[in-house]
């Protein structure tokens, strides 16, 4: 049957990651003052947008990736 | 520090979805091509009334992980390769440094007009030949029915790997030949000097490793999403280092630029390699046009021309900004059309190969 080919769709790992994503994004928004007030800080302070890159790269970026598998299986 | 925190502007939902939709058709054309968007994030931010500095450090700060994340992606489909983007990537980085140097040396002596002009000139230089070069290609290999063919490797290509200089000798898997450092070291310096001036290495850097160093098209695109993510990690702390980046404005361009650079890595495994040549050198060649039309304002700002109305530098400027955002459109339009058409090509394949092989 042509069904029995298509992958298993990756519904668990998109709704968690979505989950996380939005909840990344939603701490940052709610809480922009001081992220600015801390992050704009300078020097060694420098790491934090760095390391924010990094993590919602990893989150988000997982999220859009299962969000494209599931629509193009 | 007071200062640095003035400069960061208040966001609203319709802020949002701009910066969320531009992040998402730059990441796209990023994903396909290898680079490209910047152009326009930095300017769209500065509409908005992000200073240039801040504009130019938030934007630094959202390539990196899309580029990590298009790297990734694109690594899977076996199109990456590592070595060739970390030993070109740290060259760039000394690129960028240099680059930041001279653009800082210009803005001094000449002022702001002065280091506009510059990286206008630089642009429209660079833009026509080495546009005009990759659209010429990929327009050969169309007319020629060589689209399907597997891509030679061109003469010069030929000759850079031929030349052996012992101890500089180092193997790329994406060209599968031995290459002399003393080639990859100036080609990204090029890369990173570019990105410094114009915010988009990867016009130097992905004709470069094509035309060269003799690496497929596919390959060397993949390959510019390492380099600019190395790039990217080093220039972003330096402005960070200076309370520069706002963080918000990066993530929420990142948001959509992750969505944008999937699809366009996708995209790339749906298509013929000579498209990323066409995306590249159809981009390359309308946004020529655009910082064209910037020269005449500059000039007459540093008072090499007679002055210009009012009316005629808005009109030169908003012609311009349309002209930028219209290539990256099209670009985009050109990677959603190729990836459709080649969707429905391995469905009718499937469907022909399910009856061949169906009840009978």
């Amino acid at each position: 049957m042509a069904q029995s080919t298509t992958r298993k769709k990756p519904v668990g790992k998109l709704i968690v990651m979505g989950i996380i994503s939005i909840a990344l994004y939603s701490t940052l928004l709610l809480k922009q003052d001081l992220v600015n007030s801390t992050f704009a800080r300078g020097g060694m302070y420098a790491l934090l947008p760095i390391i924010t890159a990094f993590v919602f790269s990893y989150f988000h970026g997982s999220f859009t990736g299962h969000f494209w598998s599931m629509l193009s299986s | 520090m007071h200062d640095v925190l003035a400069n960061f502007i208040n966001l609203d939902a319709i802020t949002i979805v701009y910066l969320f939709g531009v992040g998402f058709v730059g990441g796209l054309v990023s994903g396909f091509i290898g680079s490209g968007g910047a152009f326009v994030l930095t300017p769209g931010m500065m509409s908005l009334g992000v200073p240039g500095l801040v504009a130019v450090a938030s934007n630094m700060c959202h390539k990196f992980p899309k580029a990590l994340v298009g790297a990734i992606k694109r690594a899977k489909y076996g199109q990456v390769d590592v070595k060739l983007g970390i030993v070109l990537g740290v060259s760039a980085e000394a690129g960028v440094l240099y680059g930041a140097h001279i653009q800082e040396k210009i803005k001094l002596a000449f002022g702001d007009a002065g280091s506009n002009l510059y990286v206008s000139v630089a642009f429209v230089v660079i833009l026509a030949t080495v546009g005009g070069f990759v659209l010429r290609d990929a327009w050969k290999t169309y007319k020629d029915g060589n689209s399907n063919a597997v891509e030679k490797t061109g003469k010069l290509a030929k000759w850079v790997q031929s030349i052996n200089i012992p101890g500089t000798m180092v193997y790329f898997k994406s060209i599968n030949a031995r290459v002399s450092m003393l080639f990859t070291i100036p080609l990204g310096f090029a890369t990173g000097m570019l990105a410094a001036t114009i915010a988009v290495g990867g016009f130097i850097g992905v004709p470069a490793m094509i035309y060269v160093l003799g690496a497929p098209s596919l390959m060397a695109s993949a390959t510019e999403l390492v380099i600019a993510f190395v790039m990217g990690v080093g220039g972003s702390l330096k402005y960070a280092m200076h309370g520069l980046v706002d963080v918000r404005l990066a993530m929420i361009i990142l948001g959509g630029s992750l969505f944008g650079i999937q699809l366009g890595a996708i995209g790339t495994t749906y298509v013929k390699p000579f498209m990323i040549k066409v995306v590249m050198g159809v981009i390359m060649v309308i946004v020529l046009f655009s910082r064209g039309l910037m020269v005449p304002v500059y000039l007459a700002q540093l008072g090499l021309i007679g002055k210009l109305s009012d009316g005629t530098v808005t009109l030169l400027k908003t012609t311009s900004f349309g002209i930028m955002i219209f290539a990256l459109l099209l670009g985009a339009f050109i990677v959603l059309r190729a990836m459709w058409q080649g969707r429905q090509a391995e469905r009718l394949q499937q469907a022909s190969g399910a009856l061949e092989h169906g009840e009978v």
